[in-house]
Parts: structure tokens; C-alpha cells; sequence
């Protein structure tokens, strides 16, 4: 029981630090499901479902002794909360934490203050045991369940999204009029995408191993049709995406989209050749530089190339300041590598804001009146053009790094990322090496770059800062290390995500560091790991052998080898 | 003819003399074993020759061109390869890639021509995998292409160590203790295929292994090295009863049954 109780301390706990950086109050004002429940509430009520499952879960006990397990882990939760109310409506607080306002009090004990806490206490007992009986629930049924709250509260979450999205069409109205009223998401609607998602997912449960085997077992051809399909269904839908999701939705997706540009090259780094960079944003600076001062109309420009001539040029430019980047630490590795790479960010970005180099660079004023593109009276105007600008060029790059990755270059990466020596020594160059995975990572990182300049029509110094070269990294490390999917998968999540829920903005930081280390916890490979860690599973289907099961007899040498022996 | 050659090789770590002037021919074709308690300077050796290290003083020849001052990436373009003491597989890298990277010297594509897809890519690319799989199958590692090496057994990531250093096509083998680990049984499959390299593939085998069966079975000469110098060398028969040989051995009768003299 000791184990429920120090459980349901620290979950009380995290509810607490939740609530005194503000995190708690700030999502209050989101309804989830009108007059229901809010962002805010919904927070609090996972804390102490978290709570109640984990309890259940670490005992090692089933039954009755779980369900209780939980409901002391959920009352013990429910008491720190208590006691956080008590002490906050007692004294202010404020002195020392400015989020501990009177409202978050109020919101927290439902509006009663210290009279609210016996009913603070039942909620999270309730959520506790609650919690207790998910984590016992057989898979049969809690999958569904699971998926359908799920997605019930994802609806709720985008619910403004949504309803832009739906605003046309026939079809698409009649299912914005079906779930959602004029306030929001209704209890009705909820419970319908619930019982929906819920019931899709019990149906397709066991089925989903089927349509795969079936798929497996079509002959080669119309297994590269089914493929085809799907690509080409994938295509579709990303060529809608921006007319269906509007304005907002695109400028989402052209950031995502830069960021995928950037973590495929730092993947290709850091991923393939193993050689840590945490100075990355200097070649998206360089890339953007170099597009702003090529095509600017402003007083810094060089020339007045138009955009699709700078492209190029961009590409080459990075693909130079990588190679140069790389030399001076060839001889560097780990932790100082590191160090190393940090201070080359630091100082292309230094280069762009000092006074010294102002007549060329602008300084802090930066470079302006950089011209969107065109292409044949079409111009790339808003978010929604640029967005098919930023498809056509991740698809281009991750096309690229998906080639070299099964290159002999690719290879050769992958031989300096597991030992640098032993790929020396099996005749790998490995300067060579390195400086083009620091020139090609780069060149990737400038066409994100020459995407930005466009975008924004102005670019400053204080745009490429460390952050963003972390932000890089951790996406990465999120979507799987070495993994392309993954690039994509991580910037979705961790880029995507925190611009569509606005309230995230704030905690950006906090939620980053939380999301790394539970990924680290659960999930080291990633979101979506390297296809190496999952191909040994199927291993039998991918290696046919090329000529019939004969074995080596005396005599019979590897051809290859023969040639080059005497 | 000698195919390898050092000449009063020297190889200082600070005060420590790990090799000291260190003659040493290696025949074309043949099997040499180089054996000596531990710390005598073997493995120092491998590592002057394959460029680890740079020697103090002295040269090695590998086929009449002195390879003094070359990086161990230009050593393995001339034909020397070699395994590791303890495993050095690219452990998250499958079996076949272990191998498609040890054909790297060989191999003339370049990065623009992979992402291009130029048919010359392609055609090298496909000629590559099926010498890599050939390759697996000479080590008897057949349809393991995409088990992750580290997930081979020990016996087999010795194979896959020897197949990776076979890939590079290579003149001169060097075994840095390949049967280290191994149960008798295992030691004499061993030894057999040493022999098949040699005589099947025509490659010259330079050997460090401690296991006395497996070098008394198989050497065509033996080198003997005691804190960095050679005490002798000769046919198995002569190095066992040399009586400089035996008192390295620890000098006793035990160091003479180990040797079997």
C-alpha cells in the first residue's frame, strides 16, 4: 500500500506543479465538451486516472486489491490537491508564485474554496479507481474504449479546427451540424464520436492482422498496386490539405514542413553518420540569407535574382559552408563535438547580427522586401502556395536522403556512426565522409531556409537561434533517430501539435522536456524507429536467396573474391 | 617471395618498448602465426601494419610499397584486411550491410550517381548485394542477411568479422585470435576454413591465436615475440623446442607442456 500512497504523492504533485506554473489555469478557459468539462478540468482528471492506473499497474495484484490500490493512489492524489487549496486559500501565495491566483484556486475546488475539498476528494478517488479498472481491463475491450475517449477529446481539442474545416459542403456541414452546436462540442456529439470511434475500432480489431496477411499473400503485382493506392491516396490528401484546412492550418503545415527539411538534414548528421550537431540553425540561416540577399528588392541586395535561380545557388552555398563547417572539427568526437558545433551556430548567427558586417548583412535590421515567388503569373502568396512549395521540396529532400541512405555513401555514414576506426580500416575515407554528411545535412537545412526567407519576406539574426537548432534535434530523437518517417512523424508532433493547441505555447518548453523524457523511458527507438530495429522480424521474406540453396562445397569460392586473390 | 615485410620495426608507447626492431617476412600463399605471451606486442604489430599506428622507426613493405604513413583507409586499398581481437562488428548495422561496407574500397559509386539512380549505380549496387550474399553463404551465414549483428552468436559474428574483411578482396588476412572463445570442436572448424582461404581463395593468412592446436596445426611458420622482440622463428617443430620459446612460457614445465614440447 506504501507504494499506492507514494504514487498517488507524486501524481498529487505533478497537479500541483501543473497548477503553480500556470499551466492548470491557462487551459481552464478551453471548453473540451461545452458545460462539461474544460481543458483545464480534463487535465486534472487524467492526473489522477494516471494516478489510479499506475497504482493498479505497479502492484502486481489483480482484482478487488488493484481497484483498491487505485482508490487509495486517487484520494492520496485528491488530498495533496487539498491540501494545495487549503494552504493556497489560507495565504497568498502570489509573493513567490504569480500563477497562484485566487481563480486557480476557485477553479480547482469547483468554485467552493476550502468547502470544495471533500468533493476534490471524491473526484480523484472516483478517477482512481477508475483508472484502476482501465488498467485492468482485458485489451478486447479497453482498446476500443480507449481510442473512442480518445478521439471523443481530440474532437474537442480541434474543435475550432474542425468546424472551419467543415464550414463547406454539403457532407461536411451535415457532420458539423451533427456533432457540434454554436458554443462547441455538445455531450451528444461527444458521446457520437465517441460510440463511433469506439465501434470502428472493436470492428476492425482482429482484422487488422487479417488485411495485412491478405495484403501479404496477393501476388507481387497486385501487391505493388495496393501500394500504389495508398501512395497514391497519401498524395491526395496532401495536395487537399491546405484548401480543406485553410489559412491557419497551411501556415501550420509550411512549418512543419520547414522543420522536416531541417531534420532530415540534421537526421542525416546526427542519424546516419552518428556526428552530433547542436549548430544546425546555421545552415538554415545561410540557406535564408542567401535566397534574402539574391532576390531582395531592398536596400542590402547583391542582385535581383528571381526565386527559382536562388534555389540553387542556396543549395550550393550551405553545401560550401558545410563542407567548411566540418573541417575544423574532423578530428573532434562526443562530447566535444558537441561543444564545438554549438559555438559555430552561435557565430554564423553572431556574423549576421554584428555591426561590422552591417552594410552587408543588415545587422539587426535584417534583410527586407524579399519578393515571393512565381511561376508563370502564379505567385506563391500566402501559406496556402507555400505550403505546395514546402511539399514539393520535403518530398524532393527526403527523396534525396532516402537514396543515399541505401547508398554505398549511406553505408559508409552508418560504418563511421558505429566505429569510426573500424570504418577507417575498412578503407572508408572518412574525411570524405564527414564532410559531406556536414555538406549534404547542410545543403538540406538551406532549402528550408530559402523556404523561409519567402516566407516571411524579411529575415533577422535573432530568427536563427539555438532554439531552433534543439528544437531540430529533438524532433528527431522523438520521431526515432536515423529514421525518415520519423523526421516527419517528429514534426508533426512536436512542431504541428504546440502551433494548433495555442494554450501549449507557453509551456512549450516544459511539455518538450516532459514528451523527452518520457519518450527516452518508453520509447527510446522513437515514434518511428529505423526500419533496421524492426527488419529482423521478417527477415525470412526479405532475404531470398539469388541463386538455389546450394551450399559452399570445396572448391566453389565466391566469384567476387577469386578475381582480386593472387 | 615475402609479401609482407617489416624491418627492424620499433613502436614506442612513452617509455614502454611494445616492439622493438622487429624483422619479419611473411611468404605469398602462406599461413604465419604470430604467438608470444601477453603484452609481447602482437596485436601492436597489426595495428603498425594496418596504420593504427605509426611505428617510431623501421618500415613495413606490403607487395614491394612501403606503407609508412598511410591511413588505415589507403592500407585496406591495397589489400590488407583484417579482424579484431575482440568483435569489432557494426553491431546496429545488419549482416549484410556489415559486408557491403567492407566492399567499400571496391566499389566506384558516387553520391550524386545513388541519388540519381544512374544505371551504373544500380548495376554495381546489384552486383553487390548478391557478392555480399555469396559471401554470407562462403561463411555458411546463409539467409541471416538481415539479422542485425549483434544478434548473432558469438561463433557466427566471428564468421561475419572474417566475411566483412573477405568483401574488401584482400592479398594479406590478418586474424587478430580467431578462435579465441571457441570449444575445441569450433577451433578445428576454424582451422579448416583458414586453410580454405588460403587455398581456395589464394589469400596469404597472418595470425595471432593463443589456442596451440589450432597454430601448430596450421602454421606454415611460426613467429615467436617476447616484450617486443622476436625469440624465434621456424617450422612448428623448431619453435616448439627452442629453448628460448619455453622459457618464455613461463619457464617451466608447464609452459613446456602448453606449447607441446
Amino acid at each position: 500500500m506504501s507504494g499506492a500512497l507514494r504514487t498517488g504523492l507524486i501524481w498529487g504533485a505533478i497537479g500541483v506543479f501543473l497548477s503553480l506554473v500556470g499551466m492548470v489555469e491557462a487551459f481552464a478557459a478551453r471548453q473540451i465538451i461545452v458545460g462539461v468539462i474544460s481543458l483545464g478540468h480534463l487535465l486534472l482528471l487524467l492526473i489522477a486516472l494516471g494516478s489510479g492506473s499506475r497504482a493498479a499497474r505497479q502492484g502486481k495484484v489483480w482484482g478487488s486489491a488493484a481497484l483498491l490500490r487505485g482508490l487509495v493512489a486517487g484520494v492520496t492524489t485528491g488530498l495533496v490537491a487539498s491540501a494545495f487549496i487549503a494552504v493556497g486559500s489560507a495565504a497568498n501565495l502570489r509573493a513567490m508564485f504569480v500563477s497562484a491566483t485566487p481563480e486557480l484556486f476557485a477553479f480547482l475546488s469547483f468554485g467552493r474554496g476550502v468547502a470544495g475539498i471533500p468533493l476534490v476528494v471524491a473526484a480523484t478517488a472516483t478517477a482512481g479507481a477508475i483508472g484502476a479498472a482501465a488498467a485492468l481491463l482485458p485489451a478486447v475491450i479497453a482498446r476500443p474504449l480507449a481510442v473512442g475517449v480518445t478521439s471523443a477529446l481530440a474532437v474537442g481539442l480541434f474543435q475550432e479546427l474542425l468546424q472551419i474545416i467543415l464550414q463547406e459542403g454539403v457532407i461536411r456541414t451535415a457532420i458539423r451540424r451533427l456533432i457540434f452546436t454554436e458554443d462547441g462540442l455538445p455531450p451528444r456529439g461527444a458521446l457520437i464520436v465517441f460510440a463511433v470511434a469506439a465501434g470502428t475500432s472493436a470492428l476492425l480489431r482482429g482484422r487488422r492482422g487479417g488485411v495485412r496477411a491478405w495484403t501479404a499473400h496477393r501476388p507481387p503485382r497486385q501487391r505493388r498496386a495496393i501500394s500504389l493506392v495508398a501512395v497514391a491516396l497519401a498524395i491526395v490528401v496532401a495536395l487537399l490539405l491546405p484548401v480543406a484546412g485553410g489559412l491557419f492550418v497551411s501556415q501550420v503545415l509550411v512549418l512543419v514542413g520547414l522543420y522536416i527539411l531541417m531534420g532530415l538534414g540534421l537526421n542525416l548528421e546526427v542519424g546516419f553518420a552518428g556526428l552530433l550537431d547542436l549548430g544546425f540553425v546555421a545552415f538554415f540561416a545561410i540557406g535564408a540569407y542567401t535566397v534574402g540577399l539574391l532576390t531582395s528588392t531592398g536596400e542590402h541586395a547583391i542582385a535581383h535574382l528571381s526565386f527559382w535561380a536562388t534555389v540553387p545557388i542556396a543549395l550550393v552555398v550551405s553545401l560550401i559552408a558545410g563542407i567548411l563547417f566540418g573541417m575544423p572539427i574532423l578530428r573532434i568526437r562526443g562530447d566535444y563535438l558537441a561543444i564545438a558545433t554549438l559555438g559555430f551556430g552561435e557565430i554564423i548567427r553572431l556574423l549576421f547580427l554584428s555591426d561590422a558586417l552591417r552594410p552587408w548583412f543588415g545587422g539587426s535590421q535584417g534583410v527586407l522586401g524579399i519578393p515571393k515567388p512565381t511561376l508563370g503569373g502564379f505567385e506563391f502568396a500566402g501559406p496556402q502556395q507555400l505550403y505546395y512549395l514546402t511539399l514539393i521540396a520535403s518530398a524532393f529532400i527526403a527523396f534525396v536522403a532516402f537514396r543515399l541512405r541505401d547508398s554505398r555513401l549511406g553505408r559508409a555514414w552508418m560504418a563511421l556512426r558505429e566505429d569510426e576506426d573500424v570504418a577507417e580500416a575498412m578503407g572508408i575515407n572518412l574525411v570524405n565522409v564527414k564532410l559531406l554528411a556536414y555538406g549534404i545535412g547542410g545543403a538540406f537545412a538551406g532549402m528550408g531556409g530559402a523556404i523561409f526567407a519567402v516566407m516571411l519576406g524579411s529575415i533577422f539574426p535573432h530568427s536563427f537561434s539555438l532554439l531552433i537548432s534543439i528544437n531540430v534535434l529533438a524532433l528527431i530523437i522523438v520521431g526515432g533517430i536515423g529514421s525518415l518517417p520519423g523526421v516527419i512523424v517528429g514534426s508533426l508532433f512536436l512542431v504541428g501539435l504546440p502551433e494548433l493547441l495555442r494554450e501549449f505555447t507557453d509551456f512549450r518548453f516544459l511539455v518538450y522536456g516532459a514528451v523527452l523524457i518520457l519518450m527516452m523511458q518508453l520509447r527510446p527507438e522513437g515514434l518511428w524507429p529505423a526500419a533496421a530495429q524492426q527488419r529482423e522480424l521478417h527477415e525470412e521474406r526479405v532475404d531470398i536467396p539469388l541463386v538455389p540453396p546450394v551450399e559452399a562445397a570445396p572448391g566453389e569460392a565466391p566469384a567476387g573474391v577469386e578475381g582480386g586473390g593472387s | 617471395m615475402a609479401i609482407l615485410t617489416s624491418r627492424r620495426l620499433t613502436k614506442r608507447f612513452g617509455g614502454l618498448v611494445a616492439i622493438s626492431a622487429l624483422d619479419l617476412e611473411v611468404e605469398e600463399r602462406s599461413i604465419h602465426s604470430i604467438i608470444g605471451p601477453n603484452g609481447a606486442g602482437k596485436t601492436t604489430f597489426f595495428n603498425c601494419v594496418t596504420g593504427f599506428y605509426r611505428a617510431e622507426e623501421g618500415t613495413i613493405t606490403f607487395q614491394e610499397e612501403p606503407l609508412d604513413g598511410l591511413t588505415p583507409d589507403r592500407i585496406t586499398h591495397m589489400g590488407i584486411a583484417r579482424t579484431y581481437q575482440n568483435i569489432r562488428l557494426f553491431a546496429t548495422m545488419t549482416c549484410l550491410e556489415n559486408i557491403l561496407v567492407g566492399m567499400h574500397p571496391h566499389l566506384r559509386a558516387s553520391w550524386i550517381g545513388a541519388i540519381v539512380g544512374s544505371p551504373g549505380t544500380r548495376r554495381e549496387e546489384a552486383a553487390a548485394h548478391e557478392e555480399a550474399r555469396r559471401l554470407l553463404r562462403f561463411v555458411e551465414l546463409r539467409g541471416k542477411g538481415d539479422y542485425l549483428a549483434k544478434n548473432l552468436p558469438y561463433g557466427e559474428q566471428r564468421r561475419l568479422e572474417i566475411a566483412r574483411a573477405l568483401a574488401s578482396r584482400p592479398a594479406l588476412l590478418l586474424l587478430d585470435e580467431p578462435t579465441a572463445g571457441m570449444n575445441p570442436r569450433e577451433s578445428l572448424d576454424t582451422m579448416a576454413f583458414i586453410r580454405r582461404l588460403r587455398d581456395e581463395l589464394n589469400i596469404t593468412i597472418l595470425l595471432i591465436e593463443h589456442n596451440m592446436r589450432v597454430v601448430m596445426g596450421i602454421s606454415e611458420r611460426i613467429t615467436v615475440l617476447d616484450f617486443g622482440e622476436k625469440i624465434a622463428e621456424g617450422s612448428a617443430d623448431q619453435v616448439r623446442s627452442d629453448p628460448r620459446v619455453i622459457e618464455a612460457y613461463l619457464g617451466t614445465q608447464r609452459g613446456a607442456a602448453e606449447i607441446g614440447a
